[in-house]
């Protein structure tokens, strides 16, 4: 079990250098249900963001509905601004295959069309089965495919890894 | 073909005989019971040992199908389904294609339940022409042409002018009238207006459409002092009516369906088409009514009111599927049911299968004195049976009972003195003449 | 009951919608909070989402309907699944063809979903009876019985302005005789656990023992009325003067429509519900139609979200439970 904390600390100090690298005065901050959200409200604090704070549930756009069919927890999607040629940043809890954050930019575009999409992640778990990589990462781990993990939340936010019994 | 029915437990409730005892048949007919006749040499023992024999049963209405819907049944499939289930003898209705309202119709039927040769089959010839409830039918003709009775088939009379001239013109040549009581108009539903067809949006029918006819024809009846019998009462109130009808003093009996002695609205919910029936299954109080006007002899007869259907016929909409259960392989069983349900004796309620309807029909036989036609049923009661489709005889699959566990094997059924079933473990030898 | 009900799997879960009757609390909340998630997709730029890319759904109406056709085909289109109309009410070609043959031909070109409205009740109930195991069946109306999709968008329509269902008192007004909608509402509100559910209705258009649904019986209009929550107004047929059920629509209206001044006898922010299409003038005064307690237009929006959920759910259930493959 660890933290989440203090690799959010880490997140914001990365995110507000590269906001200003690339000259984003006024971005929006999106999180993707459930994980990311809580994550992306404390940056949202954090970093003193204007725009209100968007919030995605991707599971009407999952590539495994024939698999898992519709999460009976879905929760409405929430984006309070106007995407069109807005910048974004997009959060989310961990990054794995990256389909998660396929299915996010699928469902963003059909809001508008931004001017741009940063991807930051609380972890990096490798294993990626996609073409995606964030732009701020709170950690690296290195995991097996038969661990698990998952983040608690909303407060405290902590990291919980499991391995599957066999 | 001289054959003796050997140590079974012989029930004859036209003459109040219930004992074991040896059967004697010669000549088709019944040569005497318990000792042998003078003279009699035996062709064939049939052991009918914890066996009950008994007249072979009598139904009231059972539809063959043939002429007209022979992708349902014929009178060959529809006998044999008769003698496996006991029956003996079966009255058929008059809506078949064409209406039994002249003779050559009756002739051809009785030829060919001839030919078939499982079973006697008597036709019931129509009321008016057509069976439309317009014109009088030639009645006498029918009469003649051997009919046992005239009948409405199913489709209530509805203009009660035809009706009163109908019944005054039976009358006159002594054909008793079959009635079955349904106000065309309040009866256009699909379900017995209740709870049940409230909460599955079935078009309900009324008691009172059923009630409402029997109130009107006994009112006919009691003015003309015709002879009438009302076929399958589904109601409490119906019971009730034809019982106070009958303490007047009024000419006139009644049947229940088999069916409506065991099912009630509630088998409807899962939109169940081979529990649509007409009348409808009604509600659990006049389930009890018409057990118990069975048991106190308002209702003399209990019939199959058969139905056989092809798969198409069931295979729709609740609403779009025919009426009608298929209930010649089950007469039996489900009225041994109410023996066991303690609704009356076993001779009561064979005499409700036999004699009952020997009576309603005026005939000689459902009875096994000296002399009487040998139309014999032997049953095992003790041996139970599930009801299963590759078991029924009759071409008809639609039956609601699948699966039910019902008491009661036919072992041998006799035709005038011939075996035309013989089925189960009761084992029969042909012997040598003695 | 004797067997399981056929829209739920052995794990309970949805897969027809075919009646409301004999489903929990918690499939009704399900429908509704996805719902509500999908309440939004209409005010996006791109008003589809990818679900049930695809899948083919067939509309199938043996009774004409334009508008609850339209909306489900609407809701399918929003989830991007394909859809096949077929009006067999209006189609001479399959007269005389069994619905057991017009069935098995549908499922010859290999859908996923049947939408199906018919005349007679159980029509629905048959169908998922006999169709192969992949395919769902939402039932769009069947005879009197049911409408379960037009009940989850009226409870979705209340719930969005009244979500304290103990506390509420509905009283559903007119033809509650021949009307599925009533049916499938009245069970719907008792598993919400309504407060207080009525209806108003002289005893022609009252089924026997109503009362058995859990609803007060009113003869009344303005006694029915008094302090309810919410007004459900029914649609009256126009042939039911034929069949000596009232007398004309004039009487009908002077005893049961529902004018503002009745209205005033409900609480103050009652809402005036509607399945549509109304008949002005003859169970409903427009002023009170187009007034501002009526939510009637409301009820059309929510009917493409509530129905999006229930063929995302159900479809859903199907693909879990043959386990195919992403």
């Amino acid at each position: 079990m660890r933290d989440a904390e203090f690799l959010i600390e880490a997140m914001t100090g990365q995110l507000r250098e590269l906001l200003a690298r690339r000259g984003v005065a006024e971005p929006a901050l999106v999180g993707i249900h459930t994980g990311g959200v809580w994550v992306a409200e404390r940056l949202h604090e954090r970093l003193g963001v204007a725009a209100p704070l968007g919030r995605l549930d991707i599971s009407f756009y999952r590539d495994d509905f024939s698999r898992i069919g519709v999460n009976p927890q879905v929760r409405p999607s929430e984006l309070p601004f106007d995407v069109d040629g807005r910048h974004l940043v997009l959060i989310d809890d961990v990054l794995y295959t990256g389909r998660t954050v396929r299915a996010a930019l699928n469902e963003l575009f059909d809001y508008g069309r931004p001017a741009s999409v940063l991807l930051a992640a609380l972890v990096d778990r490798g294993g990626r089965e996609l073409p995606i990589e964030a732009n701020v990462v709170g950690a690296h781990l290195t995991l097996s495919s038969d661990q698990h993990i998952q983040l608690t939340g909303p407060d405290p936010l902590q990291l919980i890894i499991q391995t599957a019994k066999p | 073909m001289r054959t003796v029915i050997q140590g079974g437990r012989v029930i004859d409730p036209a003459h109040q005989i219930d004992k074991v005892a040896d059967l004697y048949i010669a000549d088709g007919r019944i040569a005497s019971l318990g000792e042998p006749p003078a003279s009699f040499t035996l062709e064939r023992i049939i052991d009918a040992r914890d066996c009950i024999v008994c007249p072979g049963l009598i139904d009231l209405c059972a539809r063959l199908r043939e002429p007209g819907q022979e992708q349902k049944a014929t009178i060959a499939s529809e006998t044999r389904a008769a003698a496996a289930g006991g029956i003996t003898t079966l009255v058929c209705p008059p809506d078949t294609d064409p209406v039994i309202d002249e003779p050559a119709v009756v002739e051809w039927i009785r030829r060919r339940a001839k030919f078939a040769g499982h079973a006697r089959v008597l036709a019931m010839g129509a009321l008016t022409y057509r069976l439309r409830g317009e014109r009088l039918a030639e009645m006498a003709a029918l009469r003649e042409a051997s009919c046992v009775g005239v009948s409405d088939g199913g489709r209530p009379v509805a203009n009660s002018r035809v009706l009163r001239r109908a019944l005054e013109y039976a009358a006159t040549f002594d054909l008793t009238v079959f009635l079955t009581p349904l106000d065309v108009e309040l009866g256009n539903g699909l379900a017995h207006e209740g709870p049940v067809a409230t909460r599955m949006g079935l078009p309900g029918i009324p008691v009172a459409a059923e009630t409402g006819m029997i109130a009107r024809d006994l009112e006919l009846i009691h003015d003309l002092g015709v002879r009438a019998h009302f076929g399958r009462l589904s109601s409490g109130r119906s019971v009730e009516l034809i019982a106070r009808a009958q303490a007047e003093g009024l000419p006139v009996t009644a049947d229940v369906a088999v069916h409506h002695l065991h099912l009630t609205e509630m088998d409807l919910t899962r939109f169940d088409s081979r529990c649509h029936v007409r009348p409808p299954l009604r509600g659990r109080r006049d389930l009890e009514a018409l057990r118990a006007g069975l048991a106190s002899g308002v209702l003399t007869a209990i019939c199959s009111d058969h139905q056989p259907h092809e798969p198409d016929a069931k295979q729709a909409p609740f609403g779009d599927t025919e009426p009608g259960i298929s209930g010649l392989d089950t007469l039996l069983g489900l009225s041994l049911r109410l023996v066991r349900d303690g609704v009356l004796s076993l001779p009561a309620l064979i005499e409700r299968l036999t004699w009952g309807p020997a009576r309603i029909l005026g005939l000689d036989c459902g009875h096994l004195g000296v002399g009487a036609l040998a139309d014999v049923c032997v049953f095992d009661p003790e041996i139970d049976r599930t009801v299963e489709l590759d078991v029924l005889h009759s071409r008809g699959r639609n039956t609601p009972f699948l699966g039910w566990e019902l008491q009661g094997r036919v072992t041998h059924t006799l035709l005038e003195g011939c075996v035309v079933y013989e089925g189960g473990e009761c084992p029969t030898v042909a012997n040598q003449p003695q | 009951m004797s067997a399981t009900p056929i829209q739920l799997d052995a794990q309970g879960r949805l897969l027809h919608f075919l009646t409301i009757e004999g489903l929990t609390h918690r499939h009704l909340t399900d429908i509704l909070d996805t719902a509500e998630s999908l309440r939004g997709v209409a005010e996006r730029r791109v008003k589809k989402l990818p679900t049930l890319h695809g899948k083919t759904i067939v509309n199938l109406f043996f009774e004409a309907s334009t508008r609850t056709r339209t909306t489900f085909e609407l809701a399918a289109k929003r989830l991007s699944a394909d859809v096949l109309n077929l009006n067999i009410a209006t189609s001479s070609a399959v007269k005389g063809e069994s619905l057991l043959d017009t069935l098995r031909n549908i499922e010859a070109m290999q859908c996923d979903m049947f939408v199906m409205r018919h005349s007679q009740s159980g029509a629905a109930e048959f169908m998922a009876r006999h169709v192969k195991p992949h395919i769902a069946v939402l039932n769009a109306g069947d005879g009197r019985h049911a409408h379960p999709t037009q009940a989850m968008l009226d409870v979705f329509t209340i719930r969005r302005h009244k979500p304290d269902f103990p506390n509420l008192r509905i009283a559903i007004v007119g033809d509650i005789l021949h009307s599925r909608v009533a049916r499938s509402l009245i069970h719907a509100l008792s598993i919400l656990g309504a407060g207080e559910i009525r209806v108003i209705a002289p005893r022609t258009l009252l089924p026997t023992r109503v009362e058995d649904l859990g609803v007060q019986v009113f003869y009344c209009l303005p006694e029915g009325l008094r302090d309810v929550d919410v007004v459900v107004m029914l649609r009256l047929q126009r042939e039911r003067m034929e069949g000596a059920l009232l007398p004309s629509e004039q009487e009908f209206f002077q005893q049961y429509g529902l004018t503002k001044e009745r209205l005033a006898l409900a609480k103050p922010d009652a809402i005036v519900m509607h399945p549509g299409p109304i008949n002005r003038g003859v169970e409903i005064d427009s002023r009170v139609a187009d007034g501002p307690h009526s939510v009637i237009l409301e009820q059309v929006t929510n009917g493409i979200a509530v129905r999006m959920a229930i063929m995302s759910i159900t479809l859903g259930h199907h693909a879990q439970a043959s386990g195919e493959d992403a």
